[in-house]
């Protein structure tokens, strides 16, 4: 009865670290490199969300605005990066627009969210 | 470059050629015929372009004026004057912002209400209103046209309705087309239910708060449509303008997320989606919490957690978009399962803890009453004492909107029948905006706009079925051996040219008659000041009661600076602004404990009301009665409020002391004993028993309950009269102090 529970629990988990395998596989090899960069940047913007929110749990949310000020600077960046790699992926079609005209608007977008946040710190 | 933008914000360079270029695609045709046909158009086709623009730009033209101008008519026929209670307030710090500046007025702690205990002004308003305003005048002023800040509040609210009107044009030209865009912005600029609260003089959050809301819509449909991180960027900063000048931001903020939702269960997903709600929620968030009224609430109350749900799921619907794309099925399928599974317990962990510690706070009441209508009515008498919170009547809604009513379920049907990702977001506000105008009389002001462009919808479609039918048929033959359809365009009805007439002109009567509905209703209905009111003599002439002012002008000159005023709080702002004296209790209600002290007083006898006075160090008391005039919206009317607010609070004031034994409100010889003699009956009818007020009455007969009073000729014991206006609307009454040797009042 043991054994058969464990190797089903293997099975699943083997298939679920196959697929995991195969995705890792099919993006080192199918994603662009200038998307590649773009990636680079979102994990270290996602680290310094961690380590902000982590902070935050340790050491308490005083003063409240400039946590948020902090952490919505990573989260918005994060997004906003996100959506300029959705809109400059050569391989989209719902999103008309052109590669320059993408980076434009983020960086609209980025002026307008640093400029809030520095003025919500305090 | 500048016409370039007013071209295309005109559709100019949209404007397609007519059926001949598409025929040709379709179908082959004797070249004679193409040949002559094409030839016709080209030489018509350009001047009808120019025609169209110029027209167009005529129709917006007039719409703009007929916006403002219908207005008008309480400045024409009165004057230039603030009306009803709010505005009041808002002129007044409006001034302030003016003369003191912006960091006076951001940190502004007002002394002159709420006494004893003050007003933290600068965080308890919305100040959008007050900012427009500001920067109007000092444009005004900096190119030395110098009009008056008072001027400048009054006309803000027409000059801001002709701009909805602009913008009512765009977002219907973005959901359908121009034709759509015109008879929008037409019905938004006259209909009742939006003129109702943003006539010259009603200098009120909604006046402006309608324009940003059509402007965050609009930019949020065209964000969507494009997916452009600029469009949704602008939408955010039109929502920011939003959350400064209205509480009702909450509804955007919740009705847009509901339609992501929506969009996700009918298989819409797209990246356009993704962009432009995620960019608008991260800096929407973050914008609204600039102002300090709204403060943390974005990340900890209720009202804004369906945001940030729809945030999560969507971050969920991208991320798995993206990791499907590098993944077979059925490795997708296994993946897909069990992180999903994993995520979702640890959000509903996170939650539950977060409401289970109170982390995140409860729905507060004002929007409760929303789902629940009769919550309100037993546990927060305030809210449900307000006339606007009120439910709605069938006859408001057609008084309101007229021919939209039964327009706007057409425009559904229109919009379901041709969905796109524009139509499912009117569909969805259409819905929402009839169930909150339903409950709220208020909110009636949120579901005009949608109904207008509904309505427009409905029209236009009608009329461009119909306008088909008068043109004449094109003689266009096909071939059959060549084309696999045979297309003809015979006359499909043998009456089609008169059926098309009869449409066009009863939609053009019914288009008349609206236009007719709303300028009397504007005339009669909402053009009233309210703070100077009108009666028709026998002989047909006018009589002007200016009570109000008299009474406020009064207390400005003839009391000390310091002297602090007692009345019910829906006076509180007008003292505030035209008497310039300090107040106890005003129209901001924030603090529910002192207006119920305020009206256990009104409700108290004299002695106990005088104890009570003096323990608020009220100087003066102030009543309004419309007994002599007939005027219904007096004290005596609103007293059983006070009754229970005081209640409320106090569990010796019984509501039933104050009613007959048979349960009536009566205040003749009938009247219950605690009625007859508390401080409001007596500072109301002190001295009425003189007063003959209608033929064949006895003297003292009081002409709003239609009854004599029952308790005459008393004295006053504890106040004396000060002032009493010349229709004795408004009565103003002295608080005795004792004399030197204490607890012996000054005879």
């Amino acid at each position: 009865h043991r054994v058969l529970a464990l190797r089903c629990g293997s099975i699943m988990s083997s298939s679920y670290n196959k697929a995991v395998g195969q995705f890792w596989t099919s993006y080192q090899v199918n994603t662009p490199q200038k998307l590649k960069i773009i990636d680079v940047f979102l994990l270290y913007i996602l680290i310094t969300g961690i380590v902000q929110f982590a902070y935050c749990v340790l050491v308490g949310t005083f003063p409240f605005n400039s946590f948020l000020a902090g952490f919505i600077s990573t989260v918005g960046t994060f997004i906003l990066t996100v959506c300029l790699r959705i809109q400059v992926n050569p391989s989209q079609t719902e999103i008309k627009t052109t590669p320059e005209r993408a980076f434009a608007d983020f960086l609209f977008c980025n002026l307008i969210l640093h400029l809030v946040v520095f003025n919500f710190m305090g | 470059g500048t016409l370039t933008w007013f071209n295309s914000l005109l559709g100019f360079h949209r404007v397609k050629m007519k059926t001949p270029t598409k025929e040709l695609n379709q179908v082959k045709v004797p070249a004679k015929i193409l040949v002559a046909d094409v030839k016709d158009v080209l030489e018509s086709g350009v001047s009808t372009e120019k025609q169209e623009y110029l027209l167009k730009l005529l129709i917006l033209s007039l719409i703009y004026l007929l916006a403002f101008s219908t207005r008008l008519f309480s400045v024409l026929r009165y004057e230039s004057v603030i009306h009803e209670f709010d505005p009041y307030f808002n002129y007044r710090s409006t001034k302030y912002l003016v003369n003191e500046g912006i960091y006076n007025f951001l940190n502004w702690f007002d002394q002159s209400a709420w006494y004893p205990l003050g007003r933290i002004v600068g965080g308890t308003i919305y100040p959008g209103l007050m900012a427009t305003a500001a920067a109007v005048y000092w444009v005004l002023h900096a190119v030395n046209i110098t009009v008056d800040i008072r001027n400048v509040c009054v006309l803000l609210a027409p000059w801001f309705a002709s701009n909805t009107a602009m913008v009512t044009y765009l977002f219907a030209k973005e959901i359908k087309d121009e034709s759509a865009g015109l008879i929008a912005a037409a019905f938004i600029a006259i209909v009742p239910g939006y003129i109702s609260r943003s006539v010259a003089g009603s200098y009120d959050n909604e006046g402006i708060a309608i324009f940003a809301l059509i402007l965050t819509y609009y930019l949020w449909v065209k964000a969507v449509k494009t997916g452009s991180l600029f469009w949704s960027a602008a939408c955010s900063l039109a929502y920011f303008y939003m959350v400064s000048a209205w509480g009702g931001y909450v509804f955007i903020i919740n009705l847009i997320p509901l339609y992501v939702l929506v969009m996700l269960l009918t298989g819409r997903y797209s990246s356009r989606l993704y962009t432009a709600y995620c960019t608008l929620y991260v800096l929407g968030t973050l914008l609204a919490m600039q102002i300090t009224f709204v403060g943390f609430q974005p990340v900890q109350s209720s009202e804004h957690m369906a945001a940030f749900g729809t945030f999560g799921i969507l971050q969920l619907f991208g991320a798995f978009n993206w990791v499907r794309s590098h993944m077979t099925p059925e490795n997708f399928s296994r993946f897909f399962k069990t992180t999903l599974l994993a995520i979702l317990a640890i959000a509903f962990a996170g939650f539950a803890i977060g409401v289970a510690t109170g982390y995140i706070s409860p729905w507060t009441g004002r929007f409760y009453s929303l789902f629940d209508p009769t919550w309100a009515k037993e546990n927060i008498p305030i809210i449900a004492s307000v006339s606007e919170h009120q439910p709605t009547t069938w006859a408001s809604f057609f008084f309101d909107l007229h021919i939209l009513t039964f327009l706007f379920p057409a425009g559904m049907y229109f919009c379901f029948s041709k969905l796109t990702d524009a139509n499912i977001f009117l569909i969805i506000y259409g819905i929402t905006a009839v169930y909150f105008a339903g409950v709220m009389v208020r909110l009636m002001l949120v579901l005009a706009p949608v109904a207008c462009v509904l309505g427009a919808y409905a029209v236009s479609c009608t009329l461009q079925t119909y306008a088909k039918h008068l043109k004449k048929p094109n003689p266009v033959v096909v071939s059959a051996s060549t084309s696999k359809r045979a297309v003809t365009v015979a006359q499909a009805l043998p009456v089609q040219r008169e059926l098309g007439a009869i449409m066009l002109s009863g939609i053009g009567i019914m288009l008349v008659l609206y236009a007719f509905h709303c300028t009397w209703v504007t005339s009669e209905a909402y053009s009233s000041p309210s703070i100077v009111l009108a009666a028709r003599q026998h002989d047909g002439s006018r009589l002007i009661f200016d009570d109000f002012r008299e009474a406020y002008r009064w207390l400005g000159q003839n009391t000390p600076d310091d002297a602090r005023i007692m009345s019910w709080w829906d006076y509180g702002y007008q003292i505030s602004a035209m008497g310039n004296r300090t107040v106890l209790v005003d129209n901001n209600t924030w603090n529910n404990s002192h207006i119920a002290q305020v009206g256990k007083a009104m409700a108290s006898p004299e002695d106990k009301a005088y104890e009570i006075m003096r323990a608020l160090d009220v100087d003066y008391v102030l009543v309004i009665f419309g007994g002599l005039t007939g005027y219904a919206s007096d004290d005596i009317n609103k007293f059983l409020w006070m009754v229970r607010i005081a209640g409320s609070t106090d569990p010796n004031i019984i509501e039933s002391n104050y009613y007959t034994p048979r349960g009536e409100f009566r205040i003749d010889k009938e009247g219950a004993p605690a009625m007859l003699n508390c401080l409001m009956y007596k500072l109301c009818y002190y001295r009425f028993s003189e007063v003959y007020t209608e033929q064949g009455r006895a003297p003292g007969y009081d002409r709003v309950r239609n009854a004599e009073i029952g308790n005459k000729g008393f004295k006053l014991e504890y106040l004396e009269e000060a002032f009493t206006s010349q229709h004795w609307l408004v009565r103003v009454y002295k608080v005795k102090t004792p004399d030197n040797r204490g607890g012996i009042v000054n005879l």
